[in-house]
């Protein structure tokens, strides 16, 4: 039984408390139509399906769902996922995933700038390209990307890992090309599966920290000369 | 000494402290990192008096008549506003940047006498939120820790965009302090220099903002409050902008607000006084015609009563403490004098809150350290220090003849120094002089 959902008649907040109700069962939103935080806030697994392109923050703070998406989405779709999966047809606006503790996040379109900002845990796959400062400061998680990176990709970057099959135009701050080690390959070629999305593994790169950033690193003249002046008596 | 021999002069340009730091920066090549809030002397609410009853006004009796001092927020929106009993709230601190004793301890303290406590950077533990009876959550731009099962649990959220110490910059928190539970809760490696964001990962304006603050009500079903905090820099626009973007409360940190670990140059330079920044504030809530609609809880330096009173009658509605809590419980004891000695300070002087090596156990991830505060007593002390922030504030606003404490106004105050009277927009004691206001000449 799925129940259905009209936003061109029902208010976001019916929707969403309706979805925050439900311990299972499946959702139809009709008529989206640019609706912001449509489907924020997910606790259950339930499955919602949206038909149409949906505003600032769709499925943000989600847990546990499914959540399909055929259309576009605007800021911060999906933004702390903590679980669950988050499937996007179309394209993504600015900061996609950002902030995800964990799930599953796919866009099979291009998503804009700074996706994966700030990730903590979550993985996204990305059908088409990538904005500029995509994975900035990122901590956890897996990002793949399919197409091409815009400039300082992963810059600040912690322990996110970063897969990409096209250009990368520059890496950001601390960001540097690794060695894809066969468990690498085997990560990717999962994330590949789930996401539905179809390529070769052999054809990416992976980018990571260079961890030259962790610390701060300051001198010590006043110990150095000390040492050397004992050094010398 | 002869007549032609100079004493010792130091340069007012050039002091030991300057010296000392040229010295620093020197050796090292990195900027000076430390705790506490500023230590240069600013204009502060010590400025003002209050210009108590007598022929033109009627006093309250001072130990009998009620002075009332609650105070609801969020009352328009939220299915479940804040109560606060007294108008003086624990400001955010970070598990991380001060140990699970200090922060159950601030929870105990404040929930004894009827008010809240704050998260900090690293998200909600269990030892605040079991011990806080009122707990808001603040949502920071780093999101560390940042749970919607927690966002749940809170009776309030605080959006941070800034903070009195450091307007305009993140958090930082060095790896001395980044312990395997605090790494855990953030996300990060263990030991490393965590230094977090500025800006909000998801948005980027004031608009932008409103559509999120909506979303966090959505998450939350519309049960809670919803603050945002600003670093005292604008306070008009900010104040104004924050209003169009929905919230509930607006938290003012003036640059005498303290902090866990950033850089001097911040803390001391950039910001503008608690003193000039209330006026400012509330000057923008009246132009919208949401002054007490919209709660202003003041922030920065506030130590007393008298801090707190003063705050109120500039109009804040509530005010928020952060050192003064620290110091309540134990922060720069006398007690441990040896202890600060051997680590290069004295009590009184320290400030050294990144180092992790807080003798007093309240700004360190130290088992050994942490278990020297006793969350109980610790709560104890700021209970204590919290009613008699509260009594004195009573006792101002009945010399005044107010039977509330948002009751009081500018028109109780008069300032000591030009400066003052600019700042806060009332009186030069003893004329009805307010400089810039030909109004008021």
């Amino acid at each position: 039984m799925t129940a259905t959902f009209d936003l061109a008649s029902s208010s976001v907040r019916d929707l969403n408390q309706a979805l925050h109700d439900a311990d299972r069962g499946s959702f139809h939103i009709a008529n989206p139509r640019g609706a912001h935080a449509v489907a924020a806030g997910i606790t259950s697994e339930i499955a919602v399906q949206i038909d149409g392109s949906v505003g600032y923050y769709c499925a943000g703070m989600h847990q546990r769902g499914a959540v399909h998406i055929y259309g576009n989405a605007g800021t911060g779709l999906a933004e702390n996922i903590m679980s669950g999966s988050v499937h996007i047809t179309g394209n993504a606006t600015m900061s996609a995933g950002a902030t995800g503790h964990g799930g599953l996040l796919v866009i099979e379109g291009n998503a804009g700038a700074r996706c994966g900002i700030s990730m903590k845990g979550v993985d996204i796959v990305v059908g088409g390209h990538v904005g500029h400062m995509t994975a900035f400061m990122a901590q956890a998680g897996d990002l793949v990307v399919l197409g091409d990176a815009a400039e300082d990709l992963g810059d600040s970057i912690y322990e996110a890992r970063l897969f990409v099959r096209g250009d990368v135009a520059s890496l950001g701050a601390d960001c540097v090309e690794k060695e894809m080690r066969p468990e690498h390959t085997e990560r990717l070629t999962q994330l590949l599966e789930a996401s539905g999305l179809d390529a070769s593994p052999a054809d990416f790169a992976r980018y990571g920290s260079a961890r030259e950033l962790y610390n701060f690193h300051p001198d010590d003249i006043d110990a150095e000369v000390a040492a050397a002046k004992g050094a010398t008596s | 000494m002869t007549s032609h021999q100079w004493a010792l002069r130091e340069s007012y340009t050039f002091d030991r402290n300057v010296i000392a730091e040229i010295r620093r920066a020197a050796n090292t090549g990195v900027y000076r990192i430390r705790g506490f809030g500023a230590k240069r002397v600013l204009p502060t609410l010590d400025d003002l008096v209050f210009l108590g009853a007598s022929m033109s006004r009627y006093p309250l009796e001072g130990y009998r008549e009620a002075c009332a001092t609650d105070v609801i927020i969020g009352e328009r929106t939220a299915e479940n506003p804040v109560k606060l009993d007294i108008p003086i709230t624990i400001a955010g601190m970070s598990f991380g940047s001060l140990s699970a004793e200090a922060k159950e301890a601030l929870g105990r303290g404040a929930s004894s006498v009827g008010t809240s406590t704050t998260t900090g950077d690293g998200g909600m533990t269990q030892e605040e939120r079991g011990h806080s009876s009122i707990l808001v959550y603040q949502y920071l731009p780093s999101r560390y820790g940042m749970n919607p099962d927690d966002l749940r649990q809170a009776d309030a959220i605080e959006v941070v965009v800034g903070q009195g110490a450091k307007p305009g910059g993140g958090g930082m928190l060095l790896g001395q302090k980044i312990t395997e539970r605090v790494a855990g809760m953030r996300t990060l490696p263990e030991g490393i220099d965590q230094r977090s964001a500025s800006r909000h990962p998801d948005w980027t304006g004031p608009d932008d903002l409103e559509i999120k603050i909506t979303q966090l009500r959505e998450v939350v079903d519309w049960k809670v409050p919803v603050y945002i905090k600003i670093g005292a820099a604008r306070p008009y626009y900010d104040t104004t902008l924050a209003v169009k973007a929905g919230a509930d409360a607006i938290v003012v940190d003036g640059m005498q607000g303290g902090t866990a670990a950033t850089q001097d140059v911040f803390i001391e330079h950039v910001g503008i006084p608690t003193i000039a920044a209330i006026p400012e504030a509330v000057r923008a809530l009246e132009d919208l015609g949401m002054h007490r609609d919209v709660k202003l809880i003041a922030a920065g330096g506030i130590r007393s009563g008298a801090d707190v009173a003063k705050a109120l009658a500039l109009g804040a509605d509530v005010v928020s403490i952060g050192t003064a809590a620290l110091i309540a419980i134990g922060d720069n004891s006398p007690e441990r004098e040896d202890e600060y000695r051997e680590l290069g300070s004295s009590a009184g002087y320290w400030e050294d809150y990144q180092d992790g090596t807080d003798p007093a156990g309240i700004t360190t991830q130290d088992p050994e350290l942490s278990a020297r505060l006793d969350p109980v007593i610790a709560g104890r002390r700021l209970a204590n220090y919290l009613q008699v922030l509260t009594l004195e504030a009573q006792t101002l606003a009945r010399a005044c003849g107010k039977s509330h404490v948002h009751n009081l106004d500018t028109e109780d105050l008069a300032a000591l120094t030009v400066e003052a009277a600019a700042m806060a927009g009332v009186p030069l004691a003893g004329t009805s002089w307010v400089p810039g206001r030909s109004d008021r000449y």
